[in-house]
C-alpha cells in the first residue's frame, strides 16, 4: 500500500490543483481564442519568470515560519534594497541591496531573539521604519535612479532561453534545500519550530539559528527587490506590497506549518507555482479584481481544509 | 479480581464497568472494573504509567472510553466534556494545575459557576465575597482575591485550584497528587477540610505517591498495575510492603544492578560550592566523583530541579562556583554544558515538551544534540549520521519500526531512550537526569538503571533525582537530601534506607537516628 | 491601598497607553493656534474613530490567543455596502445601518466558525477570508463613490449640538441646559456608548471571561468547564461587529464607500500596532478593548503632531514604526529580569 506522509500530501494535492488550474484556463482558451496558449513553452516559461520574484520571496519567508515566526518587514526589505541598490549604482548596486537585507534581518533577528518581541510586531514595527526611511530618503516620490545593467540582466536577460530570475531563483532554490535537508542549522530550524524549548535544552544556540534565519529571510526579500527592480527598470514606491501576503500563502499553500516545525521546500515552489499561475489564469478570463481577491481567498481556505482532513493530531 | 463487598453498605456512588482505553497503540486501561463511595476516601495507587490519570481523566470527563460504561447513583452516564461530567457534581483537582494564570483569583473560582446579576451577567461583588468565604475555608485569608493567579507562589495557587474546586459543589472530588506543592501547615489544613468533606458525605478520590499521607485519610485503597485494577481492600489490612508490592507486581530486589564496593572515594569531576539562586537554592554544595551515581533526594519542590537546571546553565543569576575537574566552569547556556570541555548533559523533566521534538523522526531526535561533530565541510555526513544512530538504537535497545517514523509514535519508554540516546551522542561525563522513569513501564526502568550504572562504570559521573525512593535507595552510591534549597543530609551505602530518607526529607530533628519503618 | 496597587498593577500597559496618548495630545493642542477648542476636539474625533473601531475589534480575537488579520477587510466591506443602503427615508436608512452591522458580525461570524470548525489557524484563516470580504468589496464598489445620507453624515461627524439641530431636536440643540454638553463630538459618545453597552457587558458575561480564560490558558479553561467554540467564535463574531462600526462610520465620514486594498491592509497593521501599545499581549488573555482604544489613539495623537510640526505626513510611518517598537521593548524589559532562561520558551 502506498502510504503518503504528511508533508509530501499537501505538496500533492497542490500540484494536482496546479494542473486543475492550466485545465480550466486551457479549457478557456480553447473555446474563447481557440488556442492551448496556456500549454506553451513560452508562456510557462514567461509564467516562471515572473513567479521568481514571489518564489524568492517565499523561500525566505519559509525559514522564519518554519521557526514558528513571521516576517511582516518583507514588503520594504525588497523596495529598500531596491531602492538603495539602484541609488549607489555600479558594481556596488547588488552587493549594497543585498545588505541592506542583511541588516534588515539582522535587527528583525536581533528583536526576535533576544528581546522576545513577538516576530509579528517586532517586523510589523520595522516595516513600518523601513518604510519611513525610504520615504525621508527619496522624499515620497520614486526615485529616479535606474537599474545597472548587471541588475536589469539578471532580471531580464537568459541564458539558452532560460530567464535569467529562474535561474537565480533555481539557485537559492538549490541552496535552501541543501541547508533545510543538509545542515545542522536547517535542523535547528525545525527543531525551533516543533518545540524551541527542546531545542534549547538539547544545547543548540536557539538565538543565534533565529538570527541566522531571519538574515536569510531579509536577504531573499532584498534580492527579490533587487531583481525587480532590473525587471522595471527603477524602483518605486510600494514595489513589495504585493508580495508579502502572496508569499505568505504560497508557503502555507505548499504544507508548511503556519505554526512552524513541518513543511518541505518543495511545497513552497508548488504553492508559488500554484498562486502565480492562479492570477495569471484569472486576469487571462478577464476576472475582474473583486472575483480575484474571492477565489484567492477560497483556494486558501479550501486547501487548508483538504490538507486538515485526516490528519492525525499529535499529542 | 476479587471485590469486598460490604452488606448493607450504601450502592456505590460511582461505577466503572469494563472500562479499556488506548492511545494510539499504548494500552492505557484495560477492562477496569472500579467504584467508590459516598461518605469514604478512596485512595487509587499505582505506580507511574499504571493507568491512575487515564482513569480520573475519563471520570472527568477529559477522555472518553474506547469500552466500558460508567454508572453514576446507579444511573449510566456518558461525558462528553469536563462540562458534562461537571453537571453531575464531579470535580477534578488537577495534578497540572488547572488555573488560568491571567485571571484573578476571585475569577478563577468563579469560572465554571459565577454569580449572575441582572442581564445574567457576573456579579462581580458576589464573586468576590464567595471567593473569600472559600479562600477562608481553605484558610488562605491572605490571598487577595482580586490578585491575578501569576502573581501567587506555587503552594498558595494550589491552595486557590482546592478553593476553586469546592466552590463548584462536588459531590465527588477528585485529588490527583493535589498536595505536591503545598507547605505542612496548608497540608494539615487540608487534611482537615477532606475529612469534613467525608463526614458531609462526599465521595473523595485520592491520588497520591505519599504512603504516609493514604495511611493517615484513606478509607479504601485500590490498586493500579499497567493500566488494570489489581485489588481494592479497606485501609488498614496491608502493610506498606505489601502495598507496593502489588503496585510494582513483584520481587523488589533483583530490579537494580550491583552497586560496586569502593576502599576510596572517586576522584571529584563535578564540584559544586555555595550555589545560590533566588529562594529556591540556598547555598548547595556537593561532589560528585567518576564513575559515581549520587541521587538527589527529599520532598519534591526543595530545589532538586533548580539545582539540575542552574548546572546546566539555564538559570540566570546563580552565585556560587561549579568546578568540572577542578577548574571552574559554570556554563552559560545548555550549548556551553554540553562542550567538551564541560561535557554536560541534562535528561530534562518532561520528555514531551522538553526532550523531544514529538513531530520530527526518531532520527532526527536522537541525532540532534551531537549534530555538530556528525559533519563534513557544512554540511551533515548522512553516513556518519546514520552510523551513531544505528548504534545508539542498538546500545539502547529502542524498539522502533522505522527511524524515520515521528518519535511521537513510541511508547512512554522508547521516547524516554530516544532522550538518553541524544545525548550519550555527545559522549558527556557528567550526566544530570530530572526524574528520568516518570510514566514509564518497569522493564525499561530496569534497562534504565542498568544504562547508569554501565555509563557510571564507563566513568561518567551521575547526578540522579529521582521522586521514587526506592530507586534513590536501589540505585545511588550517594543520597543528598535536599530540604529548602540546602542539602540537609548526605546517606551512605547502607545507610540509604527508605526510613532514613523520609525522616531526612521531613527534615524531623534528630531524623534517621533511630526510627523504624 | 492593596487593592489600588493590585489593580494598578494589572493595568500597567493601559496606564502607560493613556499617557503616552496624553503627552501626544496635550503637546498638539498646546501648539494648536486653536488648540483646547470644541471643534479640534470634533476634527480630531472624526479623525479617530475608524482606527479606534478596527483596534477594538483586533483586541477580541487576540484575548483569545488568536488574531484577525480580516479587520481591515471587513471594514473596507462594510464602508463599501453602507455607501449602497445608508439612504433613503429615514426608516429605510435605519435599516440601513442595522444591515451594516450584521454584514460586520456576520463576517466576523464566518471567521470564527471557520478557526473553530475548520480548525485553521487564525492568522491564515482570516488572511484569506480577508481576501474573500475585500472582493465582495469590489464587487460592491469597483470604484470609489456611492451615496450617503447627507443630514445623517452631517449629524453623526460633528458635536451635538449640530446633531440636534440637523434634526430640530431640542430647539435645534440651542435649548439652555444642552449648552454645557453641546460641544461634545458625537462619535466620541458613540464611542463611549459602544463601550459601556456593548465592550463591558460582554467582558462580565461569562462567555467574555471565557475569552480571558482561553486566551491565559486554553487547557485550563477547557478543564474547568469553559465553552471553549462558543467564546472564540464569540470573540470573532464580537471583533466583526467593531470593524463595521468602523466601516460604516468611515461611510459616515467620508459619504462613500472605497474598496481601497492597500488602505484595507494599513488599517489591519495598525490595529494590530494599536493592540500592542494598549497593553493587550498577543499571547491573549490580558488587556482590553479600552487599551486598544488609547493604543489607537496614540497612533492618531501621533499624526496630529504631524501637522503642527509640519512634517510630510509621509514621515507618519517612521515615527509610528519607533513608537510601536519603543513600546514593545519596554516589555522586553520583562525579559531581562527573567531568572529561569526556561520561561521565555514556549
Amino acid at each position: 500500500m502506498l502510504t503518503l506522509s504528511a508533508e509530501d500530501r499537501p505538496i500533492l494535492i497542490a500540484g494536482g490543483f496546479v494542473l486543475v488550474i492550466l485545465a480550466i484556463g486551457t479549457a478557456y482558451t480553447l473555446t474563447v481564442q481557440g488556442t492551448a496558449s496556456f500549454l506553451s513553452p513560452a508562456y510557462l516559461l514567461q509564467q516562471l519568470q515572473v513567479g521568481s520574484f514571489l518564489g524568492i520571496v517565499a523561500a525566505g519567508m519559509m525559514l522564519v515560519i518554519l521557526m514558528g515566526h513571521i516576517d511582516l518587514s518583507v514588503p520594504w526589505t525588497l523596495a529598500a534594497g531596491a531602492m538603495l541598490g539602484t541609488a549607489i549604482g555600479g558594481p556596488w548596486a547588488i552587493p549594497v541591496g543585498l545588505g541592506v537585507g542583511l541588516l534588515v534581518g539582522l535587527v528583525n533577528g536581533l528583536g526576535v531573539a533576544y528581546l522576545r518581541v513577538p516576530s509579528m510586531i517586532f517586523t510589523l514595527g520595522i516595516n513600518a521604519v523601513m518604510r519611513g526611511f525610504m520615504v525621508m530618503l527619496t522624499g515620497g516620490f520614486s526615485p529616479r535612479s535606474m537599474a545597472t545593467p548587471t541588475m536589469t540582466w539578471l532580471a531580464t536577460g537568459n541564458v539558452l532561453g532560460v530567464p535569467m530570475p529562474l535561474i537565480v531563483w533555481a539557485v537559492l532554490s538549490v541552496g535552501i534545500v541543501l541547508l533545510l535537508q543538509r545542515t545542522p542549522l536547517g535542523r535547528y530550524i525545525y527543531a525551533i519550530g516543533n518545540r524551541e524549548r527542546a531545542a534549547y535544552l538539547s544545547g543548540i544556540n536557539t538565538r543565534l539559528v533565529l538570527v541566522a534565519a531571519f538574515v536569510v529571510c531579509g536577504m531573499c526579500s532584498a534580492l527579490a527587490g533587487v531583481l525587480l527592480a532590473g525587471y522595471s527598470s527603477k524602483a518605486y514606491q510600494g514595489m513589495g506590497d504585493a508580495y508579502l501576503l502572496p508569499a505568505i500563502a504560497a508557503v502555507v499553500i505548499g504544507g508548511t506549518n503556519i505554526l512552524g516545525g513541518r513543511g518541505r521546500y518543495l511545497g513552497t515552489v508548488v504553492g508559488t507555482i500554484l498562486i502565480v499561475l492562479l492570477t495569471s489564469v484569472l486576469s487571462v478570463m478577464q476576472m475582474p479584481e473583486a472575483g480575484r481577491q474571492v477565489i484567492y481567498g477560497a483556494v486558501i481556505i479550501t486547501m487548508l481544509l483538504v490538507y486538515g482532513r485526516g490528519q492525525k493530531v499529535m499529542a | 479480581m476479587f471485590r469486598t463487598k460490604d452488606v448493607g453498605a450504601p450502592p456505590p456512588f460511582l461505577e466503572l464497568v469494563g472500562v479499556s482505553k488506548r492511545y494510539g497503540g499504548v494500552r492505557a486501561l484495560e477492562g477496569v472494573d472500579f467504584a467508590c463511595r459516598r461518605g469514604s476516601i478512596h485512595a487509587v495507587l499505582g505506580e507511574n504509567g499504571a493507568g491512575k490519570s487515564t482513569l480520573i481523566k475519563i471520570i472527568a470527563g477529559v477522555v472518553q472510553p474506547d469500552e466500558g460504561s460508567i454508572r453514576l447513583a446507579g444511573q449510566q452516564v456518558t461525558f462528553p466534556d469536563p462540562l458534562a461530567a461537571n453537571a453531575q457534581g464531579i470535580v477534578c483537582i488537577f495534578q497540572e494545575l488547572s488555573l488560568m494564570p491571567d485571571l484573578s483569583v476571585a475569577d478563577n473560582i468563579g469560572i465554571s459557576n459565577p454569580p449572575r446579576g441582572r442581564l445574567g451577567l457576573i456579579d462581580k461583588r458576589a464573586q468576590r465575597r464567595r471567593a473569600e468565604e472559600l479562600l477562608a475555608r481553605v484558610g488562605c485569608e491572605d490571598v487577595n482575591p482580586l490578585e491575578r493567579v501569576a502573581n501567587l507562589p506555587l503552594s498558595r495557587r494550589q491552595m486557590v485550584e482546592i478553593a476553586k474546586a469546592l466552590g463548584r459543589d462536588p459531590k465527588l472530588l477528585i485529588l490527583d497528587e493535589a498536595t505536591s506543592a503545598l507547605t505542612s501547615g496548608d497540608v494539615a489544613k487540608v487534611y482537615e477540610i477532606l475529612k469534613s468533606l467525608r463526614r458531609d458525605g462526599l465521595c473523595l478520590l485520592y491520588i497520591s505517591h505519599r504512603m504516609h499521607e493514604i495511611e493517615a485519610l484513606a478509607d479504601t485503597c485500590s490498586v493500579f498495575r499497567n493500566g488494570r485494577h489489581i485489588d481494592t481492600f479497606a485501609a488498614g489490612t496491608r502493610t506498606s510492603d505489601e502495598i507496593v508490592q502489588l503496585m510494582i507486581g513483584r520481587e523488589m530486589a533483583h530490579v537494580y544492578p550491583d552497586k560496586p564496593q569502593r576502599n576510596q572515594p572517586p576522584a571529584p569531576v563535578l564540584e559544586v560550592r555555595d550555589l545560590r539562586w533566588t529562594d529556591r537554592l540556598n547555598g548547595i554544595s556537593l561532589t560528585v566523583g567518576k564513575g559515581e551515581i549520587v541521587g538527589l533526594g527529599g520532598l519534591d519542590g526543595q530545589g532538586q530541579r533548580e539545582l539540575l537546571l542552574a548546572l546546566f546553565g539555564v538559570l540566570r543569576g546563580t552565585e556560587g562556583e561549579i568546578l568540572v575537574d577542578g577548574r571552574p566552569r559554570a556554563p552559560g547556556s545548555p550549548a556551553q554544558a554540553k562542550r567538551k570541555q564541560t561535557g554536560m548533559a541534562l535528561i530534562p523533566e518532561d520528555r514531551k515538551t522538553e526532550g523531544l521534538m514529538l513531530p520530527m523522526s526518531v532520527a532526527e531526535n536522537i541525532s540532534l544534540a551531537a549534530l555538530g561533530g556528525l559533519v563534513s565541510g557544512p554540511f551533515i555526513d548522512r553516513e556518519k549520521e546514520t552510523a551513531a544512530i544505528e548504534r545508539m538504537v542498538a546500545k539502547l535497545r529502542i524498539k522502533v519500526g522505522d527511524l524515520a517514523d515521528p518519535v511521537a509514535t513510541l511508547s512512554g519508554g522508547n521516547q524516554q531512550k530516544v532522550v538518553i540516546a541524544k545525548w550519550l551522542l555527545t559522549e558527556p561525563r557528567i550526566v544530570l537526569l530530572n526524574d528520568p522513569t516518570r510514566g514509564i513501564d518497569v522493564g525499561t526502568k530496569q534497562e534504565l538503571y542498568q544504562l547508569l550504572r554501565d555509563l557510571a562504570d564507563a566513568g561518567a559521573s551521575i547526578l540522579f533525582y529521582t521522586t521514587d525512593y526506592d530507586e534513590l535507595i536501589g540505585c545511588c552510591d550517594r543520597v543528598l537530601i535536599l530540604y529548602d534549597g540546602r542539602v540537609v543530609r548526605t546517606l551512605e551505602g547502607a545507610d540509604i534506607t527508605e526510613t532514613n530518607i523520609v525522616a531526612s526529607s521531613l527534615n524531623l530533628p534528630g531524623a534517621g537516628a533511630a526510627a523504624t519503618a | 491601598m492593596n487593592e489600588l496597587r493590585i489593580r494598578l498593577g494589572q493595568n500597567l500597559g493601559l496606564l502607560l497607553a493613556v499617557l503616552l496618548f496624553l503627552t501626544f495630545y496635550l503637546v498638539y493642542n498646546s501648539l494648536h493656534p486653536r488648540g483646547f477648542s470644541a471643534t479640534v476636539l470634533v476634527q480630531n474625533a472624526n479623525e479617530s474613530f475608524v482606527i479606534v473601531a478596527v483596534a477594538m475589534a483586533q483586541t477580541v480575537p487576540v484575548l483569545t490567543g488568536g488574531l484577525d488579520l480580516s479587520v481591515g477587510a471587513i471594514m473596507t466591506l462594510v464602508n463599501c455596502v453602507a455607501s449602497v443602503v445608508v439612504n433613503g427615508s429615514p426608516l429605510q436608512m435605519l435599516g440601513g445601518i442595522v444591515l451594516c452591522l450584521a454584514v460586520g458580525t456576520l463576517a466576523g461570524l464566518v471567521n470564527g466558525l471557520v478557526v473553530v470548525v475548520g480548525r485553521l489557524q487564525p492568522i491564515i484563516a482570516t488572511l484569506a477570508t480577508g481576501a474573500i470580504y475585500i472582493g465582495l468589496a469590489l464587487f460592491i464598489r469597483p470604484s470609489p463613490g456611492g451615496n450617503v445620507d447627507d443630514d445623517l453624515s452631517w449629524a453623526l461627524t460633528n458635536d451635538l449640538g449640530e446633531l440636534f439641530a440637523t434634526y430640530g431636536l431640542f430647539e435645534d440643540g440651542e435649548a439652555p441646559w444642552l449648552a454645557p454638553i453641546a460641544w461634545l463630538p458625537v462619535p466620541l459618545l458613540v464611542m463611549v456608548a459602544v463601550v459601556l453597552l456593548v465592550w463591558l457587558p460582554f467582558r462580565n458575561s461569562v462567555t467574555g471571561r471565557g475569552v480571558y480564560a482561553i486566551g491565559s490558558a486554553e487547557g485550563a479553561a477547557y478543564m474547568s468547564g469553559v465553552r471553549i467554540a462558543r467564546c472564540k467564535i464569540a470573540a470573532y463574531t464580537l471583533g466583526g461587529f467593531f470593524a463595521g462600526l468602523g466601516g460604516l462610520y468611515l461611510a459616515l465620514q467620508t459619504s462613500s464607500g472605497n474598496a481601497d486594498v492597500p488602505q484595507a491592509a494599513q488599517y489591519t497593521l495598525n490595529s494590530i500596532a494599536a493592540v500592542v501599545i494598549g497593553g493587550t499581549s498577543l499571547m491573549g488573555g490580558t488587556g482590553g478593548v479600552v487599551g486598544s482604544i488609547f493604543g489607537a489613539l496614540v497612533i492618531r495623537a501621533i499624526a496630529f503632531n504631524f501637522r503642527i510640526f509640519e512634517i510630510e505626513p509621509i514621515m507618519q510611518p517612521l515615527f509610528e514604526g519607533l513608537v510601536l517598537l519603543a513600546a514593545v521593548s519596554i516589555g522586553a524589559a520583562r525579559v531581562f529580569r527573567v531568572k529561569n532562561r526556561l520561561e521565555l520558551l514556549g
